[in-house]
């Protein structure tokens, strides 16, 4: 056997075969119940928007990585989940340019200005939500209530994506969707003016926690039914892509705060599972939080790190000046991560202290 | 929306018409051949040659009166002939780095005069009077220091052979 | 029970490799024709290399001395078959370098005999526990689960130490490998007997046989022949049946896993109580002991999907690699690898004229399916290797540490607790190489660490230099002084003489 013909490398020589593609790949399927009721929900302009931002996310992916010269530039498909969870988080009517420059913002200056997959501090989707929400305030707090896609109300697709492009109907009239805030939204506003819990979302806002649990309230494209998304966090633990420390962590950071408020005064402070099934804690604790490049690596680490999210989503939320804190929490708790990285260093095999 | 689309690209307009003025009023007018000797270094910016960067090593040429223009070992020879038709000038001699070295004396040239013994700083050199001397490679720093006093040209530099026991893995190489 | 935990404890992480071992654990264990040369290195185990005490034309029986053990941790090699020393040279060997080693080349003479002086003990466990110690140490014996340290090491505790368990790694945790598992099956007495030896020179009642689940033939032969002979002795031998999981036949993990102990970091199982030997190991040393054959074969698993007759095969150490795969009906045309050792830990060979050594397992001939190389993406801390690290290290960090060169950090996160057992590199999904950073990092520190001793040695003996020309400039300038008293005391009293005796002067000068 000539030398040149066989292979050396470094043991091991065999491979579990898990691949970055293939984790994507999990991910993307673990949002499709997610995405599919987003759809169901707020109908045609719901799929425009998330066609337009993966779209413009792996287009921009596309030429970053055509101009750093690697092959397979869409081999990964982190592009493609970066679009979909960044259209997740946007509100049912979100005009296509605010799509556009999210898509872009996400890619270039959430991803490639670190250095690409992998070197990002920050979620590449909440950071670009984050800077949408704060460049476009209007455009990204307007809550037309969930129409369906079938129903009477639902727009055609022709509407749709006149609405999504020029900001009216085809047939040239201004949209009569009816807007409403968001159950947080409501809260915050209500609450805020010096009513309760009660007051605020009982009468005419009529929450329910039914509608909360299949999805049927006003908020983001994909963070409304909460069967949808914990069906797939489930789906993603089983499959082993994440671990359960952020989601149960980030799930006790604010619910245990929550349940502490409300038994001391529950007309200012609403219950805990109002704060379970709204806004974006669910698509948060399974999707955003756990991106495994921004998140620390160890599990005590993930446990903090989950718990510092819930914390300061509930603390924003009912202290805060927005309604919604979740993109804010994980963007922060993400600086964190090298930090905490750092100093959760599981205890090495014989340096445990009864060893010593 | 118009007017955001407006502001923003107004606003990246400015900033790029400023810069781009800037960098032409403010150019500066380099030395051209600085430039060229720059684009034939490897732009490493390694430090090997003594000075703090690629381009300092070309000024230093092109305008400092450096004269020795084999000072690039990352370029080595290749880049040193570039340079030195570039400059018009002769090729000079380089060593080229192949690794860790010690001095070796070939015991059958030498005549015992302990001129080497004299001026090794670690007294790597053992060997008496008119007996032939012999280098301790474990202790040899190869400063070289022994090369010149030798009076019949006995002492060379000559490679450490790699083996089993001083091999290292390299560093894996990442291919994308 | 003692030591031995009631209930199987769990290590931290490892993982779950397809274990292959379906290719060649039917195959029972055949003898190798003697081939036509034998490469037998100078240096097969842990610890320093051992000295060559032939010469070139020497004849020598099998069991010869070929070299002597150098120092306190060193091994003796022998000759594995009768024949002429026909060369004593520097050969390629089974090394990640792909360099040569001194090895004595032998030309069999085809008799395979014996050396007729090597003489058995009858009754073993009527020596005293040091005799057992040298019989195993003049034998050449080391750790033949790959780790080849010296075995009489590991019989004769310091005085201080109690060796309270004999542990016997019957794990054979490696995918592929069978050879452990074919032992156990066709010569349990043996193992059975070494143990006992084994047991004796460490004056130990314990011991446990720790076998992985996925051997039922094996433990059922190691479990009657514990029954067998259970009424013989007072010390008590079982078996115990452990789940199967990857790297649970590394030393640490399987104490972790039986005594639920951990090994404190930087100290060895003795320190606990504890002594693990391979089943091989135990084979060997009833070979050593009671028939006076020093280790000159080993059990090979030759498998993998690339050669065309997997087998466990009773090699000659010094065997080449290319004679046993021709044995095995030679290569597959899709071979990508072959590998000396198990897929997890072993070594892909640069060429295959290379000796089967005293370590040698396995040999592993991987086609590109099974074993494929695909280029490393970068790290998406997706944190897999922190779940996978029996060690509870940070591989991904670590790795980061080394492919940036921060040496200092790297021995900070505890490198060297590393034992490369490859489960992080198994399962990162973006194909980092973990374990090459690892063993270049350890490389790299260790030389810099060299090159620092080196520093100081150079710096310490320049003073050393200096401080001697120091010395000797005042010496002479002492005998100058002296010279010049002692001259001008003799012109005063001398000058009267001066006139006498001139050439006394000038005789003096001469002489200083």
């Amino acid at each position: 056997m000539s030398p040149s013909s066989l292979l050396f490398t470094s043991s091991p020589h065999i491979h579990a075969g898990d691949s970055i593609p293939r984790i994507m790949h999990t991910v993307i399927l673990a949002l499709m119940p997610a995405t599919l009721m987003s759809v169901l929900i707020f109908g045609w302009p719901a799929l425009l928007i998330l066609v337009i931002t993966t779209a413009t996310a792996m287009l921009t992916e596309y030429l970053m990585m055509k101009i750093r010269n690697r092959p397979s530039p869409l081999g990964d498909m982190s592009a493609a989940l970066t679009g979909i969870l960044l259209a997740l988080t946007l509100p049912p009517h979100t005009p296509w340019w605010v799509c556009v420059v999210g898509g872009v913002f996400a890619i270039l200056l959430g991803k490639f200005v670190y250095g690409g997959l992998g070197f990002n501090m920050f979620n590449p989707a909440l950071i670009a939500r984050v800077f949408l929400l704060i460049s476009f305030p209007v455009e990204l707090t307007s809550w037309p209530q969930p129409t369906g896609l079938f129903g009477q109300q639902a727009l055609s697709f022709m509407d749709s994506l006149s609405l999504i492009t020029t900001g009216h109907l085809a047939s040239g009239k201004l949209a009569d969707a009816i807007s409403a805030a968001t159950p947080l939204g409501q809260y915050h506003v209500v609450v805020g003016m010096g009513k309760t819990v009660h007051e605020a979302l009982g009468g005419d806002y009529a929450f329910s926690y039914i509608s909360a649990f299949t999805g049927f309230i006003n908020g983001s494209l994909g963070e409304t039914s909460a069967i949808a998304l914990a069906l797939g966090g489930v789906y993603l633990i089983r499959k082993r892509i994440i671990s359960w420390h952020i989601p149960v962590s980030m799930f006790a950071g604010i619910l245990i705060p929550a349940t502490i408020f409300w038994i001391l005064n529950g007309s200012k402070y609403p219950d805990p599972l109002f704060h379970l099934l709204t806004g974006g804690l669910i698509l948060g604790a399974f999707f955003m939080a756990t991106d495994m490049v921004t998140s620390p690596v160890t599990p005590l680490g993930q446990i903090i790190f989950g718990a510092g999210c819930g914390l300061l989503t509930y603390i924003i939320r009912t202290w805060g000046g927005y309604p919604e804190g979740v993109s804010f929490a994980i963007v922060i708790m993400n600086a964190t991560v090298p930090l905490l990285d750092q100093y959760t260093h599981p205890v090495v095999y014989g340096k445990a202290k009864k060893n010593v | 929306m118009i007017e955001a689309v407006l502001s923003m690209g107004g606003l990246a307009l400015a900033a790029g018409l400023g810069l781009g003025f800037a960098a032409k009023k403010f150019h500066v007018e380099g030395n051209p051949q600085v430039d060229n000797l720059t684009a034939l270094l490897p732009a490493t910016n390694c430090g090997n040659c003594g000075f703090p960067g690629c381009r300092p090593y070309a000024e230093a040429i092109a305008e400092q009166g450096e004269t020795n223009i084999g000072l690039c070992a990352p370029g080595g020879v290749e880049v040193m002939e570039k340079i030195a038709a570039l400059l018009g000038v002769e090729p000079v001699e380089m060593e080229v780095d192949t690794g860790p070295k010690v001095a070796f004396v070939r015991e059958e040239d030498c005549i015992g005069c302990t001129a080497c013994i004299k001026v090794c700083p670690v007294d790597a050199i053992i060997g008496a009077n008119k007996q032939s001397h012999t280098v301790v490679a474990e202790m040899c720093t190869a400063c070289k220091a022994c090369i010149e006093p030798c009076p019949v040209d006995c002492i060379e530099m000559v490679a450490v052979p790699t083996t089993v026991y001083s091999w290292t893995w390299n560093k894996p190489e990442v291919l994308h | 029970m003692g030591i031995v935990a009631s209930v199987l404890k769990k290590f931290h992480g490892g993982v779950h490799p397809p274990g292959h071992k379906d290719l060649s654990e039917h195959c029972a264990i055949e003898p190798m024709p003697l081939p036509k040369r034998l490469v037998v290195p100078f240096h097969q185990h842990l610890g320093a290399p051992s000295e060559p005490v032939v010469k070139v034309g020497d004849t020598v029986f099998k069991g010869d001395l070929l070299g002597g053990a150098a120092g306190g941790i060193s091994a003796t090699v022998h000759a594995p078959t009768s024949g002429t020393i026909v060369a004593i040279e520097e050969h390629v060997v089974g090394h990640p370098s792909g360099l040569t080693m001194l090895c004595a080349i032998i030309e069999p003479d085809g008799k395979d005999q014996w050396n007729p002086q090597l003489k058995g003990v009858d009754n073993p466990l009527s020596l005293e526990p040091v005799a057992v110690r040298d019989l195993v140490k003049n034998a050449g014996v080391v750790g033949l689960g790959g780790a080849t340290f010296p075995s009489f090491v590991k019989l004769s505790p310091p005085r201080d130490k109690v060796v309270d368990l004999l542990l016997i790694n019957a794990v054979e945790c490696e995918p592929y490998l069978t050879c452990d598992a074919r032992l156990m099956e066709e010569r349990p007495k043996d193992v059975i007997e070494g143990i006992r030896i084994m047991l004796h020179a460490l004056q130990t009642k314990e011991c446990v046989i720790g076998i992985e689940d996925n051997k039922p033939k094996a433990i059922a032969a190691m479990q009657n022949a514990v029954a067998a002979e259970a009424s013989q002795s007072a010390a008590a031998i079982r078996v115990v049946v452990l789940p199967v999981m990857y790297p649970q036949g590394s030393e640490k993990q399987l104490i972790e896993v039986v005594t639920g102990r951990q090994v404190p970091s930087r100290k060895l199982p003795i320190d606990i109580g504890v002594i693990v030997h391979n089943v091989a190991t135990a084979v060997a040393v009833r070979d050593a002991v009671c028939f006076g054959h020093p280790l000159v074969s080993r059990i090979v698993t030759v498998t993998g999907k690339g050669i065309n007759r997997p087998a466990n095969i009773e090699v000659l150490i010094g065997t080449q690699v290319d004679d046993i795969i021709a044995h095995c009906g030679g290569l597959k045309p899709d071979i990508h690898k072959v590998v000396m050792g198990g897929p997890m830990m072993g070594l892909a060979l640069h060429q295959t004229n290379v000796p089967v050594v005293k370590g040698c397992s396995g040999i592993l001939a991987l086609t590109r399916g099974e074993s494929s190389e695909k280029p490393e993406h970068s790290c998406i801390r997706c944190g897999s290797c922190v779940n996978a690290c029996p060690i509870q290290l940070v591989p991904c960090s670590m790795a980061w540490f080394a492919k940036t060169e921060q040496l200092d950090q790297l021995s900070k996160a505890d490198l060297f607790d590393c034992i490369e057992c490859g489960s992080c590199a198994y399962v990162c999904p973006a194909n980092v190489p973990l374990v090459h950073y690892f063993r270049y990092g350890k490389l790299a520190l260790q030389s810099k660490d060299r090159e620092e001793k080196k520093r100081e040695l150079t710096i310490q003996r320049s003073k050393l230099r200096e401080e001697r020309l120091a010395r000797e400039k005042e010496e002479k300038e002492r005998k100058k002084e002296e010279m010049k008293a002692k001259m001008a005391a003799k012109k005063k009293s001398g000058k009267e003489a001066d006139k006498q005796n001139p050439a006394a002067e000038s005789g003096n000068e001469a002489q200083a």
